[in-house]
């Protein structure tokens, strides 16, 4: 039967992802929310807010809209695998000969496609508003690494949330404090401006490192010791969503 | 009993927290037959499917599907069947074609996209088939889900409640479907609250009470249990239902989305014929 894993993730990553293509609005309305949240703090809020240096404020912020971005996109993994299990189909998927690890990888992979699409947007319309980075090929690879491993992190987070609610609000809920950690952070304004226990919480929660890091990558700056802090973060979170993830669907299936 | 059973199931039990549902049940179907678990709502029936298709552990006692024990050998039983649950297992947003090609990708079959032609011509699906799921009736929509635990043709195929919700017609399409599986060989073990429906098809009835299985037999072995049947003259009233059937049934079967076949017709006559006694409603 493991045989067949990659094979069956394939098939049926690509019943979720035809999911998504007949649901298009799912992209768009995790586009949407970001680009609105980046309308405002640019031409609203940014004037007011000293970032302390000289780049532009659609530079400053537009990491932290990308991780809240990919933070409101991972709900709609959790409301579909809720809606699998709900109908039948999870338990037919159950019942048949198939790698068993493939139901879910089929639904984190196709968060990881929709996220990075909702991401490629939001860049596009920062695009528009002045965002401009001389990033190097590598630089962006190095982002396109961060944004993938914190999408597969919160993804698995989204899996805890999916398999284990009672309904379909209680799905999506887990991700609204995660859409919400970015604001307590570097994302849109710099961390010794706030008062010392927030500022505190701000520089130890995560967000602030990958949003560090993201920004140095796009500055062309060095990243420091930030995108190791970042790394550990996000390798340390996916392991642990993972594992959890895991214990609760074998404790669901048995 | 013959020596050849496809399903055993020797003292099973299950509870949860502290509803015992099932109290040591015991059984065996042989193979190719029609065995009906017959039993109230919160009887154990669910459950006890549930426990065949290695969906749920028991907590004591043993099973064998197709010669597997369905604790230690989950993987070679899930090969060996096929479950179609209560509530139809179809992906509404998908096609009924993409659906029957997903699941016959998913057993590893070569050609996915012809058994999936050649199933939706069998359950007169053809012209429905690039429709979405969702837009099917209940009817259309549990013959796609049983079409759908057709494919590859397991060995053995568990029918829970497979008519719960269906209308009069698209019952006895049903019930047509499962005639014609028996006939080819395949082993059913369908549960179902419906006297009725375990009268028409099976060729053992057990009965699920409480827990236990209370008692198992062909349909004359449960006759005999009562005392032999009095002679009263009664005026032949039709049913409800053979007025309905009478009335609409010559006509076509509205969901079937336009694709009528003359083969479901016959059935519906059979039926008419052998006068079974009217259906309280359950519900």
């Amino acid at each position: 039967m493991t045989t067949h894993v990659l094979g069956d993730t394939g098939v049926l990553t690509g019943r979720s992802l035809r999911h998504i293509l007949r649901s298009p609005d799912t992209i768009i309305t995790t586009a949407v929310t970001p680009i609105a949240l980046m309308l405002l703090f640019v031409y609203v809020f940014g004037g007011a807010i000293n970032t302390g240096s000289g780049e532009s404020y659609v530079n400053y912020m537009l990491p932290g809209i990308l991780l809240i971005t990919i933070a409101s996109g991972v709900a709609y993994t959790a409301y579909r695998l809720f809606l699998d299990m709900q109908g039948g189909i999870f338990e037919r998927f159950q019942s048949m000969p198939i790698a068993t690890s493939s139901v879910l990888w089929a639904h984190v992979l196709t968060s990881l496609a929709a996220n990075l699409v909702s991401v490629a947007l939001v860049i596009g319309v920062a695009l528009i508003m002045g965002f401009r980075t001389g990033a190097s090929g590598a630089a962006w690879l190095a982002v396109a690494g961060i944004l993938v491993l914190f999408t597969l992190a919160l993804t698995w987070i989204a899996v805890i949330a999916g398999l284990s609610a009672k309904t379909v609000d209680g799905a999506s809920a887990f991700s609204y404090p995660l859409i919400f950690l970015p604001f307590i952070s570097s994302a849109f304004a710099p961390t010794d401006s706030m008062p010392g226990p927030v500022a505190w919480f701000a520089e130890h929660q995560p967000v602030t490192s990958i949003v560090n890091t993201i920004r140095a990558l796009f500055a062309q700056e060095p990243v420091g010791s930030d995108i190791w802090v970042a790394l550990a973060w996000l390798v340390g979170v996916l392991a642990v969503a993972y594992a959890f993830a895991n214990a609760i669907y074998r404790r669901k299936i048995s | 009993m013959t020596t050849e059973a496809a399903i055993r199931v020797q003292g099973i039990e299950k509870s949860f927290k502290d509803l015992h549902v099932l109290r040591g049940v015991d059984f065996d179907v042989r193979a190719g037959s029609i065995f009906a678990l017959l039993g109230s709502n919160g009887a154990g029936k669910t459950t006890l499917v549930r426990i065949l298709s290695t969906l749920l552990k028991a907590d004591a006692g043993t099973a064998t599907v197709h010669g597997f024990d369905v604790a230690a050998e989950p993987g070679d039983v899930r090969e060996s069947i096929s479950l179609t649950g209560q509530f139809a297992a179809v992906d509404e947003v998908l096609t009924g074609r993409e659906n029957l090609v997903l699941v016959a990708r998913l057993r590893h079959l070569e050609n996915p996209g012809a058994i999936a032609d050649d199933l939706l011509a069998r359950f007169s699906l053809t012209e429905a088939g690039n429709r979405k799921a969702s837009t099917y009736s209940g009817g259309m929509r549990r013959r796609l889900d049983i079409a759908m635990s057709l494919i590859g043709n397991p060995p053995i195929i568990f029918l829970d409640e497979p008519t719960t919700g269906l209308d009069p017609q698209a019952r006895i399409e049903v019930w047509q479907t499962v005639k014609d599986l028996a006939g080819q060989g395949t082993t059913v073990l369908l549960t179902t609250q419906y006297l009725d429906e375990a009268e028409q098809l099976a060729d053992r009835i057990a009965i699920l009470h409480k827990g236990t299985i209370i008692q198992n037999g062909t349909l004359s072995e449960l006759k005999r249990l009562l005392p032999p049947a009095k002679v009263e003259y009664v005026e032949k009233q039709p049913s409800l239902e053979d007025v309905f059937l009478a009335l609409v049934g010559d006509t076509d079967v509205s969901d079937t989305g336009g694709t009528d076949d003359d083969g479901r017709r016959t059935a519906d006559d059979g039926r008419t014929d052998r006068a079974v006694p009217a259906r309280k409603e359950a519900r």
